[in-house]
Formats: structure tokens, sequence, C-alpha cells
């Protein structure tokens, strides 16, 4: 539905998208991820038509943005980072207007406009003007008048910026609800965002891609390499020594605590639970265990760890053959 | 042909959305009135000498002594105006992001800048409007003969186009509307004025610049020729203004 090759976009002699390749299928709900200035927008634009790509291809809906822009464009809903309303139109009148120059038949207009509001929950804003609505409605006109023409391809340039929590919930569970017939790209550095909403992640950094996959693997993969807290009361003995003899424990730090009541961090190697070990060696000491658990890892770790590192000591596409996941099962 | 229209009314609205357009029409309604007032007591007075000092003289009428001088003059008022009505057209879409809706809909460029060329048109068409009914009472009170109105009115539309297109390829530039006004005024006077130096350009000079100069074609309509030697340059100024602002609209996407 989306196919993405080798997409490079330069502003002069700043590359803001350098190299980058991905693909949506249909029905799909692709979470593009990554820091502010990680190119997002740029390729969204070049997505949708709005700019020309420097280098590489962009196929939407089995047109080349390049070489068929209008039929590209038939097929696609965007909404812009800022949503591209005019103030001195009411909601109903902008959406006419969208509905007109995205070539919606005339006899289906007014239908199209009716159920777009519906479901965005603007229908009882209808006679207001675009100018005097708050960042929330907005951010809904906007999204809107991306499905006036129910078209194959949305792409949404952080779809929940700038909405209360209430209001983000139901966007997510609009956007879910599209990804069955649409193929919907959305963009956010949210990460909860994407591991409720995104079937599929692809986390951008400085223009290259980091990695491609769902939001449970990426997690899995980090998820091995977890440390687990402790927080033993040791009666003054020291606890680091006897932790690290554990079988299969790898590193032991010291935290906090310079009581009778310390906490440890501790390191397992791969694939190694060590939870009831560690459990057993402080209880067979005679200490108490005030607390014992796995850290949890968020996407967020996940998202930082790819994140620092620099992607131009690596060439983008090693990145993304280590984030596939063959490799991170095996 | 549809998506020009729907641009075109979309640009209309916008203008007389705001009060930008009643002011602009209103303002212009006044000094037209003036003007047409002054000029009119002048003719009253030329006719009145022409009657007392009787033959032996060019006898004046209605078209050639009021309407001509009448509408030369208000093309001044263009000069002034027409700038203030560009210079938004596509900064304003640039500074409120509503360019990323144009451009990402199914609409070629040539269809966005012909809508808005139209809608400015429109925009003149009524302002235009208001001189109607003082031309229609000299057919009342006169005799005044319509074809060298319709004429002047025919020029005064296509000098109008000239510096709605070239004033489109301004506001093209940059998002900054003050920035637009003031270039699109700064080339509308130059446009206006470049046949000045004259003769000191030697002959070959005087030549070119006369031909350069907006007024100068606009003279023929007012005196009821239609020339096409004008006509080809109103055209060909709309026709290269709408041209340079496809190509600008263009460049700008490339450059990002």
């Amino acid at each position: 539905m989306i196919e993405v090759q080798n997409l490079t976009k330069r502003y002069g002699t700043f590359t803001a998208v350098n190299d980058v390749s991905f693909r949506a299928e249909k029905g799909e709900i692709l979470g593009f991820l990554g820091p502010n200035g990680a190119g997002k927008t740029t390729t969204m634009r070049v997505l949708t038509g709005y700019m020309p790509p420097t280098g590489g291809t962009a196929v939407v809906a089995g047109y080349d943005v390049l070489d068929h822009p209008i039929e590209a464009k038939r097929r696609t809903g965007y909404l812009p980072e800022t949503p591209p309303l005019y103030p001195d139109m009411t909601i109903a009148d902008y959406l006419t207007f969208c509905s007109k120059i995205k070539g919606v038949p005339r006899s289906e207009r007014a239908s199209r406009v009716a159920t777009v509001m519906e479901r965005t929950r603007i229908a009882d804003m209808s006679r207001r003007y675009c100018g005097k609505l708050s960042k929330g409605y907005r951010q809904r006109v906007g999204l809107a008048q991306a499905l006036l023409h129910n078209p194959e391809v949305l792409i949404l340039d952080e779809p929940t910026a700038g909405l209360d929590p209430k209001q983000i919930i139901e966007t997510r569970q609009l956007i879910k609800e599209l990804g069955g017939d649409h193929t919907v790209i959305l963009s956010t550095h949210i990460l909860p965002e994407v591991s409720q909403t995104c079937h599929r992640v692809v986390i951008i950094n400085k223009g290259h891609v980091v990695a491609v996959d769902s939001p449970d693997n990426l997690t899995a993969r980090l998820g091995r390499s977890a440390s687990i807290y402790l927080q033993v009361d040791t009666m003054g003995a020291d606890a680091g020594a006897t932790l690290a003899s554990v079988a299969g424990v790898s590193t032991v730090t010291a935290t906090d605590g310079d009581g009778p009541v310390r906490a440890f961090e501790v390191h397992a190697e791969a694939g190694q639970d060590v939870r009831r070990a560690l459990a057993a060696a402080v209880v067979n000491k005679g200490w108490g265990l005030l607390e014992l658990r796995a850290t949890r890892v968020s996407l967020e770790d996940v998202f930082l760890h790819l994140t620092m590192e620099d992607p131009t000591h690596q060439p983008p596409a090693e990145h993304v053959a280590a984030a596939s996941p063959e490799v991170s099962h095996g | 042909m549809g998506n020009i229209v729907t641009i075109a009314q979309k640009e209309l609205r916008s203008y007389f959305a705001s009060p930008a357009a009643y002011v602009l029409i209103g303002f212009f309604a006044i000094i037209y009135g003036y003007f047409f007032g002054t000029f009119l007591y002048v003719f009253n007075q030329q006719s009145q000498q022409f009657a007392a000092v009787g033959a032996g003289q060019v006898p004046i009428n209605v078209n050639q002594s009021l309407i001509q001088p009448l509408f030369m003059n208000v093309s001044v008022i263009l000069l002034l105006a027409l700038p203030l009505i560009t210079m938004r057209t596509y900064a304003e879409e640039k500074r409120s992001g509503t360019m990323e809706l144009l451009l990402t809909a199914p609409l070629t460029d040539i269809q966005i800048v012909v809508g808005k060329f139209l809608g400015a048109m429109g925009l003149i068409a009524v302002m235009l409007l208001v001189t109607v009914p003082h031309i229609g009472m000299l057919f009342w009170l006169g005799d005044p003969e319509w074809k060298p109105i319709a004429t002047t009115y025919l020029g005064f539309f296509l000098m109008s186009g000239c510096f709605v297109a070239v004033g489109l390829f301004i506001s093209s530039l940059t998002s900054n509307q003050v920035i637009a006004g003031f270039v699109t005024f700064a080339v509308f006077l130059m446009l206006w004025i470049i046949s000045w130096p004259g003769s000191f350009m030697g002959p070959n000079g005087q030549a070119l610049f006369e031909y350069l100069s907006l007024p100068g074609h606009f003279e023929d309509f007012a005196r009821g020729v239609i020339d096409t030697k004008h006509l080809v340059y109103f055209l060909s100024v709309i026709a290269f203004g709408l041209f340079l602002t496809v190509r600008s609209v263009d460049s700008e996407r490339w450059r990002g």
C-alpha cells in the first residue's frame, strides 16, 4: 500500500531524511517514532506529495508520488502538524470546500461531510468559525478533512498533539477503527501511543531508520537484558559479593542506602531468570528481603537505547537487520 | 475547470469574509466619487465656455473630455489598492499552513494559481461595479457613446489583470505580507513611471521603455481603440506573471 525505497531529502546541504526504506501493508497502522527533527514530518511531506524527494522513490496506493502525483493524492488523506484551517470559514464550509478540491462527487458531498463530522465528534460545532476553535477542535477538524474523500492511505502527523487526555483516548480509538479499512501512518514522539495503536513501528533518528518492528518485539529485544531491583536488610553485612556469586548473575550494582537497608540492581546473563536464586540466597543468609522486582523495560528504553547510538557509525541497513524479528528471537 | 472555480470562489469569499474587501471598495468609492465630481465640474466649465465662444473650436464630447481622463486617473487607485489585494494571496496561505492543504490535494499548481487569479479579478469586478451608476447617470443626462466606455472597462480590467498576475508572483515568493505588499507596490510604480526618462534613453531605449509602461497601453483603450498590440501586451504580461507564479510555487517545493 505504501512503499518507500531509499528515500532521501536534502534541504541545501542539510540531509533531513537519509536513505529511508519501509513499507506498510493494507489495513496496517504504522507508527513513525522519533525525536523532534528526526525527519518524520519531512518523510510524510514527501509521501503526501507536498515536496518531491531528492532521491529514492515513494509509492502510495500503487502510484509513485513523483510520477503520478494527482492519482496518489486522490488516495491519500493528510493531517499536517498544524491543521490547515481557514480561520474565516465555518467548519461546515471548510469541509465542503475540502470535499470539492479532493474530488468528492457533488452528490456525495453533503453526506461525506456529515459522516466525517460525526466520526470526529464535531457535528455540534459545524457553524463555528475555524479561527475561533480550541487546539483540540482544530486538530479534529484537521482529521475530519483528511478522512473526507475516504482515502486508502491516511498520513497523520502527530494526530494527538494538543489534545486533552479524554480526546487523546477518543482519537486513538478512532485511528484503531480506521486501521482495518485504511492504511495509516502516524508520527508521534509519545511512546505509549505507539504501543497502544500501532501494529508496527518505524523508529527514525537523524534521518535514518533505526529499527522497524512490532512494539512487542522491540520491547522483547531489550527485555532479556532487563535488570532486577532488590532491596535487602543486610543487618550490616556486605550483600554485594553474595548476590554476585549467584549462578547466572553477571553484574551487581549497589544503588543506594548506607544503613542496614541496601538496594541493588542486578543484571542477569542473557536468557536467565535469576529471581528465585536471588531470593533463596538472601533468605539463606538470614537477611530480610524487602523488595524484589524485575525492572520494567518500556518502549521508552528501547527508544532511548536505539536513538542514543550514533547511527552514522553503522550503515542503516544493519540497524534494520538487527531489528528484524528473526534476529531478535534467535 | 471545476477546481479552478472552487479555488476562485474560496478566494473571493475570503476577501468578503473579512472587512478588507468592504473597506477597500468603500474607500475606492469615495476617491472615485471625488474624481468623478471634479471632472464633471471641469467638463461643465469647458462646455459652457465652448457654448459661449461658439464654432471654430474642436467640439468636445463626454467620452473624450470626461470619461477618458476620469479612468486614466482612477487607474492610479489601482496602483495603490491592488498590492493590498494580492499581497495576502500566497503569503497568508504559507503563514497559516493552508498551503499544505492545497498542495496535497489532487489539484495542479496551474489550477491553484489561475483560481487565485480569477478570485482577485472577481473582487476587482465588484469594485468596478461602483463606477457603473455614475457612468449610467451620464447616459441619463447626456449622450455619451457606449463603445469607448466598453473598451475603457475592458482595458481597465486587463490592466488590473497584469497587476494581479505580477502581484501573485511576488506574493508567492514570501510568507511576509508586508514585504509582498510593498515590493508589489514598488514594481507597479516602476511599470507606471518607466517611460518617464523618455528621450534621455535614446530612440531605442525610449521605444522599449514606452512599450513596457502600463498606462501607455491603457490609453488607447480609454480612447475607444482596441489595438492588438496592447491586447497582446496585456495578455502576455498576465500569462507571464501566472507562469512565474506556477514556477515559483513549484521551485519552493523542491527547496523545501
